[in-house]
């Protein structure tokens, strides 16, 4: 028993190294900028289509899709930020994300400008940024890193999607 | 090469808790004086698979906790110890602990190791026929008793198998004091070397109270794949136990039957912590293979008939009167495949309502005993199948039914003889299927239910008026309100009074209706009725500002459209519907919902009455769309609860619709409509 829970340590450890190698990240455009987000935890993009809206709940929340069965709720991630509204165009797409929380994973779809690219970022070419005092922002960015002489925003999704969602639950029920 | 072990648990767990059901409802069978072999041997083989699976999984506690009822059961099997009454109820109890041991273990929490010592205890010393003598003792004698040396010398291939001999000293290990000594002689050089040919040949010396069969058992899985050659050392004989069947073991009765109710008792509380808290835990279920067998013949057929209209897709250049008349039989033929094949998917959620019932024999033969009652227990229509999630949340309220029969229905012995009944009371529990409904029936020959009590209870508490006079059927009606309860005196068994209103209320809970028919001195019946599955509703669509909602047909009472002389606004806010001798407030869904209003006008709109625990309210919708069977999607897979809706489902043009909680609404349109400021919503299109 015990060999074999040490040799499970083991792999994980291996894999763990492996990730953190070399990363590869989704990015998107939102307002002139660009943002990317780990592409493990990127289901699949999809384009815009209309929603179900759900009542009561911030307006961020555009409503929810059928994803092959499944009820996937969307995020503006424009209102999410506090961003002036933009008409949804022909590149507006939804970005589905796997998205962890304390004890389950759920699916949820971000709305955003445009699709970009996917990069290849090392580790140490991640910079912590300076928290200004706004919290969504260092709650949900969690590096920033220099791609071809531009600057892109990494988002931590779980933060981003998760802690603000829940933390409404209770508020809106109660 | 090496497997994650973990992943195996729920499969133990799920096979233990089955066989610890398996091992009750047979030893109850025992107690009921049956003296079928076969019992035994069932009890036996749950008690013998829990420790071999326990021992694999390294729950070692387990193991030597149910290797010495193995022993106990064995001596009984071999006819070597009669089958007495005392060994029957220290079995019982031995379930009990086992099976909290197991649910310890299955939650990572630690097992109160002194009371599993306490009832390994007592069954050592049943076994040893004298009662109370500690388990050191036992062990300390047990090293003079008998010593075995085994030569095992595995066939090359005995890896390929799957056995391991590790695991299996392990075990032997576990039985007593071991030394082995290994022949490493056929182990060849490094280059010819085979990882998985077994080249080692072992000579094992065990010491300790071990009998033959118990180390045959450990060899039983590679019988045939090596030599093995077991011989008794010193002067114990081949009987595997000293004492005989005759050694007497009525002394054991008496500390145990002093002890066993309390015992038992915080064997229960710790029960119903324990289910609280792995509520969430992942759950499964098994599935006969006809079921199974079945939705593959579906998917088969589906498959044809979706070649055949695929043809048409492809080959059929025009299409001509013939042509439609064939695509209509097709698409006739995918409907009734379709709907064959979801039938036959909603089936494996369906268990026989046996699960549910089996827990009662156990449950009245304790309570009858604690009671002094004398009560028989009937079960009938225990293969009617129900929903898995309906089955598990119909469990308590049926156990607290069962309860107040036994306490409350089914009267002492000798007042049964005075009244010319039988001393023996009967609980009959009945299920069966009517429409779309299962109808499980709890009914007693007892005395019936008080209406006399009932009702001075009633003006007692004010619920009805003094002068007022209700009839049998309204009075019985009054034990489902809240904090009711005529029992003069509080047992432990029931009469709380917390009872028949959560009972109620969780029926309901589940879109079912409960009833009562009582008649005095012939006993009562209750009559739960519930839908066969949740997970599927028969809805009401209906549209509201350009979106589509549904609510579920069994909270509608009525449709109607409005005449605007019956509505009356109280203090200008809140509007009521004159509904016959009724007045229901009308709840406006967009302003609860905060939704872009489409018509405002109460004359164009149309009001659906719902019901919900007694209280109606109209919702006013623009208008009423079909009615149709939908799936319901919970929306807290991917999101969160929202109050007024129970959940979503998927349309048949693939748009999601959201299903309307009408106890929710109810509490919300109370409260007034939401309190934040009208938001903009404007949604690109």
């Amino acid at each position: 028993m015990k060999a074999v829970q040490e040799e499970q340590e083991v792999i994980t450890a291996t894999t763990q190294i492996g990730m953190t190698d070399d990363n590869q990240y989704l990015t998107f455009m939102l307002a002139g900028e660009e943002y990317g987000v780990d592409i493990l935890r990127v289901q699949e993009i999809k384009g815009w289509d209309k929603v179900t809206p759900i009542p009561n709940t911030p307006d961020y929340m555009q409503g929810v899709i059928n994803l092959r069965g499944a009820i996937v709720p969307i995020v503006d991630l424009r209102s999410r930020f506090c961003m002036e509204k933009l008409e949804y165009g022909p590149t507006t797409v939804v970005i589905v994300l796997r998205v962890r929380g304390e004890d389950n994973e759920c699916i949820m779809g971000i709305v955003v400008d445009a699709v970009s690219d996917v990069y290849n970022i090392q580790e140490e070419d991640l910079r912590q940024i300076q928290s200004n005092g706004n919290s969504l922002v260092a709650e949900s960015v969690s590096s920033i890193a220099t791609v071809q002489e531009k600057m892109v925003i990494l988002l931590d999704i779980d933060h981003l999607l998760n802690s603000r969602e829940l933390a409404d639950i209770n508020g809106a029920l109660d | 090469m090496s497997i994650d072990i973990s992943q195996f648990h729920q499969v133990f767990f799920e096979e233990s808790f089955e066989g610890l059901d398996l091992m009750e409802s047979a030893l109850l069978g025992l107690s009921q004086g049956s003296d079928d072999p076969e019992l035994i041997h069932l009890i036996f083989r749950a008690a013998h698979s829990i420790k071999g699976g326990s021992g694999t999984f390294g729950f070692t506690a387990i193991a030597s906790f149910t290797h010495v009822m193995e022993t106990l059961l064995d001596e009984m099997r071999e006819g070597e110890r009669s089958v007495s009454k005392p060994a029957l109820t220290l079995l019982l109890q031995s379930g009990d602990v086992l099976r909290d041991m197991l649910e310890a273990a299955r939650d990572g929490r630690e097992f109160d190791p002194d009371r599993a010592a306490t009832m390994q205890a007592q069954l050592e010393g049943l076994l040893d026929g004298e009662v109370g003598r500690s388990p050191v003792s036992s062990q300390t004698e047990a090293d003079s008793r008998s010593a075995w040396r085994i030569q095992f010398r595995p066939y090359p291939d005995l890896l390929k198998t799957g056995n391991d001999p590790v695991r299996m000293f392990r075990e032997l290990a576990a039985l007593g004091e071991m030394t082995v000594e290994v022949d490493t002689s056929a182990v060849p050089r490094a280059e010819v070397y085979d990882a998985e040919t077994c080249y080692l040949a072992w000579t094992i010396t065990l010491s300790g109270d071990i009998s033959r069969e118990q180390i045959d058992e450990i060899f039983e899985w590679v019988d045939g794949d090596c030599d093995l050659v077991v011989e008794a050392l010193g002067a114990r004989q081949e009987s595997p136990l000293p004492q005989s069947a005759d050694t007497p073991k009525a002394p054991a009765a008496a500390p145990l039957a002093g002890g066993s109710d309390e015992d038992r008792r915080s064997g229960d509380d710790r029960r119903k912590t324990d289910r609280r808290t792995t509520a969430a835990a992942d759950t499964s279920i098994r599935v006969s293979i006809n079921k199974i067998d079945e939705i593959i013949n579906m998917v088969g057929e589906l498959v044809i008939t979706q070649s055949m209209l695929g043809q048409f897709g492809t080959e059929v250049e025009e299409f001509d009167s013939g042509m439609i008349e064939k695509l209509r039989d097709g698409l006739s033929q995918l409907e009734r495949n379709t709907r064959d094949l979801q039938e036959s998917v909603m089936r494996i959620r369906m268990l026989p309502i046996s699960f549910s019932f089996n827990r009662f024999p156990r449950l009245v033969h304790d309570l009858s005993a604690k009671l002094g009652k004398k009560i028989d227990l009937k079960i009938s229509g225990e293969s009617t199948e129900l929903d898995k999630t309906v089955m598990e949340k119909i469990g308590d309220p049926l156990v607290h039914l069962v309860r107040n029969s036994l306490d409350h229905g089914i009267e002492m012995p000798d007042e049964r003889a005075a009244k010319g009944k039988p001393e023996t009371g009967v609980v009959h529990l009945n299920a069966y299927h009517q429409g779309g409904h299962i109808i499980i029936e709890i009914s007693d020959d007892g005395g019936g239910l008080p209406t006399d009590k009932i009702l001075s209870k009633a003006r007692q508490r004010g619920l009805v008026g003094e002068g007022e006079t209700l009839s049998h059927e309204e009075t019985l009606q009054l034990i489902f309100e809240p904090g009711f309860s005529t029992a003069e005196t509080v047992s432990d068994v029931s009469g709380r009074g917390v009872g028949m209103d959560v009972v109620r209320r969780n029926i309901k809970d589940l879109g079912g209706s409960i009833e009562v028919r009582s008649e005095r001195d012939q006993g009562s019946k209750f009559t739960i009725r519930l839908p066969l599955t949740l997970a599927i509703l028969d809805g009401q669509l209906l549209k509201v500002s350009d979106e589509i909602f549904i609510i579920p047909l069994v909270s509608i009472v009525e449709s109607l459209q409005i005449d605007v002389n019956k509505v009356n606004a109280i203090a200008g806010s809140v509007e009521m519907y004159r509904l016959r001798d009724d007045y229901v407030p009308i709840v406006r869904l967009y302003e609860l919902f905060d939704l872009q209003p489409s018509n405002t006008s109460l004359q164009d709109a149309l009001l659906v009455i719902v019901e919900h625990d007694g209280r109606k309210v109209g919702i006013l919708v623009d208008e009423l769309l079909g009615q149709q069977q939908v799936v319901i999607k919970s929306l807290e897979t991917n999101f969160r609860r929202v109050a007024g809706l129970s959940g979503a489902t998927i349309l048949g043009d693939g748009m999601v619709a959201l299903i309307l909680d009408v106890g929710g609404l109810i509490s919300m349109s109370n409260r007034g409509p939401a309190s934040q400021p009208p938001r903009n919503r404007e949604r690109a299109a």
